[in-house]
């Protein structure tokens, strides 16, 4: 099978996975937003996506990706530091024109990684899981009560300091990921490569400033009431 | 005239492949700048010899920048610190009095050292003879305009053959990936109507062939054509990731 075992085969199932994942950062951020318009609509969203079957399809699918664009990421990792050999240069200096992002993608993904287990304890775990299960009182509110976990969770600075920190590696890693995606998709030329680097830069800017907005909003909101 | 500089060289030795290397240390005293590096690494062997010491092996055929054979990690960089030159059109005029230079060979799995600066590159050769080539039936040749190129391909073509196979992109890339490399020998074909018929066969076999003798796969982190001394452009990467899906897809 091509996808396994051969160099460009292996990319191509990380760039797939990561544009799925890019895709799904998109809508999660998307709904994130609408908490800030309207407590009772994100709660809405939130019961909507609960433990329903299709929301659970979806779940399912989603830990799929991430779990192949990791396995795939440690699997490509070992391969490459095979292929670099065992001596290492006494001297290296880095190129200009070599984003530091593209030689950490690795450890960029582990901090994504870990921000997302913080996640998951903070907000997944008291609601889809808790749905899940069917004990409706693992966390501090009712599992369709977003709105109160995002301000009870991002009204503690140590959080709110965690999350940015989450998101500034989200923001590196986007911005190699994504046009290094076209380039493995061999959508590129010299034309192309310059406005593939402006859009990822622009699209991860934003979906990162999204994601931000609510927090910084939630805990200056914490601050004033 | 250049004026002349004084400097100390670090210099990787190694017996063989599976060796220990280890650097030695050179004082090397008025070099005129004007020396080309490769030429002061000649006066170095040459008071090596005179004092009955072995001299320091390392590569070089034309020097002058065509075929391929200098390597060569100088200071961090393969091919030395200027862009768009081989080690042999480097001039000691790039360096300054009292600079410690160090020079180290490429350090790649797919090529193992031979002794000391020299590495073994025939990987490249036999990636050249997975498909590196256009079938030719010998016969009559048929007229020069019979089969027109678009100018801009066939500058995209000659971009892409200025590639010299010294393996500077495997030198610098973190991942030892020879895509530059294979990418550039597939687009010089690729891109030109009598390589065509054998596109998708010449990009599976080559790349089949990178996989097979150990070099890494490419994470897109550019460095091997900023290191690149023809300038071969990360481009012809994704044409040959386009080649090879197109090839995969199709079977």
């Amino acid at each position: 099978m091509w996808l396994s075992n051969s160099s460009i085969g292996r990319k191509v199932v990380m760039s797939v996975t990561g544009v799925a994942l890019i895709l799904f950062l998109t809508f999660h951020m998307s709904m994130n937003l609408v908490a800030l318009f309207s407590e009772d609509a994100y709660n809405m969203v939130c019961e909507f996506l609960g433990a329903n079957w299709y929301a659970l399809v979806a779940t399912v699918a989603l830990a799929a990706l991430f779990v192949i664009h990791i396995i795939y990421a440690f699997w490509l990792t070992m391969l490459n530091r095979k292929a670099r050999g065992s001596e290492r240069y006494a001297v290296s200096e880095k190129p200009k024109t070599v984003e530091w992002a593209s030689q950490n993608m690795l450890v960029l993904g582990l901090v994504v990684i870990l921000g997302l287990v913080l996640h998951f304890a903070n907000f997944w775990y008291k609601m889809q899981f808790a749905e899940i299960i069917g004990d409706h009182y693992l966390g501090e509110f009712g599992p369709t009560d977003g709105a109160a976990y995002i301000a009870y969770t991002f009204a503690s600075p140590v959080y709110v300091i965690l999350y940015l920190v989450w998101l500034v590696a989200l923001w590196f890693h986007l911005t190699h990921g994504f046009w290094s995606a076209m380039q493995t998709f061999g959508w590129n030329n010299k034309i192309w490569f310059e406005r593939w680097k402006v859009i990822s830069n622009v699209y991860a800017t934003l979906l990162v400033l999204g994601f931000a907005l609510v927090v910084v909003v939630y805990f200056f909101k914490s601050l004033c009431c | 005239m250049d004026k002349n500089i004084s400097f100390t060289l670090k210099i990787w030795r190694q017996n063989g492949p599976k060796e220990k290397g280890h650097f030695d240390t050179f004082q090397m005293k008025d070099i005129p700048g004007d020396t080309s590096f490769l030429e002061m690494l000649d006066i170095l062997n040459e008071q090596l010899i005179s004092e009955g010491k072995e001299p320091i092996v390392f590569d070089h055929d034309c020097r002058e920048g065509i075929c391929g054979m200098c390597s060569l990690y100088i200071n961090g960089h393969p091919h030395g610190p200027a862009t768009g030159a081989t080690t042999c059109q480097i001039y000691m005029r790039r360096f300054h009095d009292g600079d410690t230079i160090t020079v180290e060979p490429w350090r790649s799995a797919g090529f193992p050292v031979i002794k000391d600066l020299m590495v073994d590159r025939s990987a490249y050769d036999k990636i050249i003879q997975a498909g590196g080539y256009v079938s030719v039936n010998t016969g009559a040749p048929q007229d020069a305009n019979a089969i027109l190129i678009p100018k801009t391909a066939a500058d995209e073509a000659m971009d892409a053959a200025s590639c010299i196979g010294c393996g500077a992109c495997v030198a610098a890339c973190k991942n030892g990936s020879a895509m530059l490399f294979v990418s550039a020998k597939v687009s010089q074909l690729a891109l030109l109507p009598q390589g065509k018929p054998e596109a998708a066969r010449r990009a599976k076999a080559m790349l089949a062939k990178m996989d097979e003798l150990g070099f890494g796969n490419c994470t897109n982190t550019r460095a091997c054509e900023a290191e690149c001394p023809k300038c071969v452009s990360i481009s012809n990467i994704a044409r040959l990731n386009r080649e090879f899906i197109k090839a995969k897809l199709k079977d």
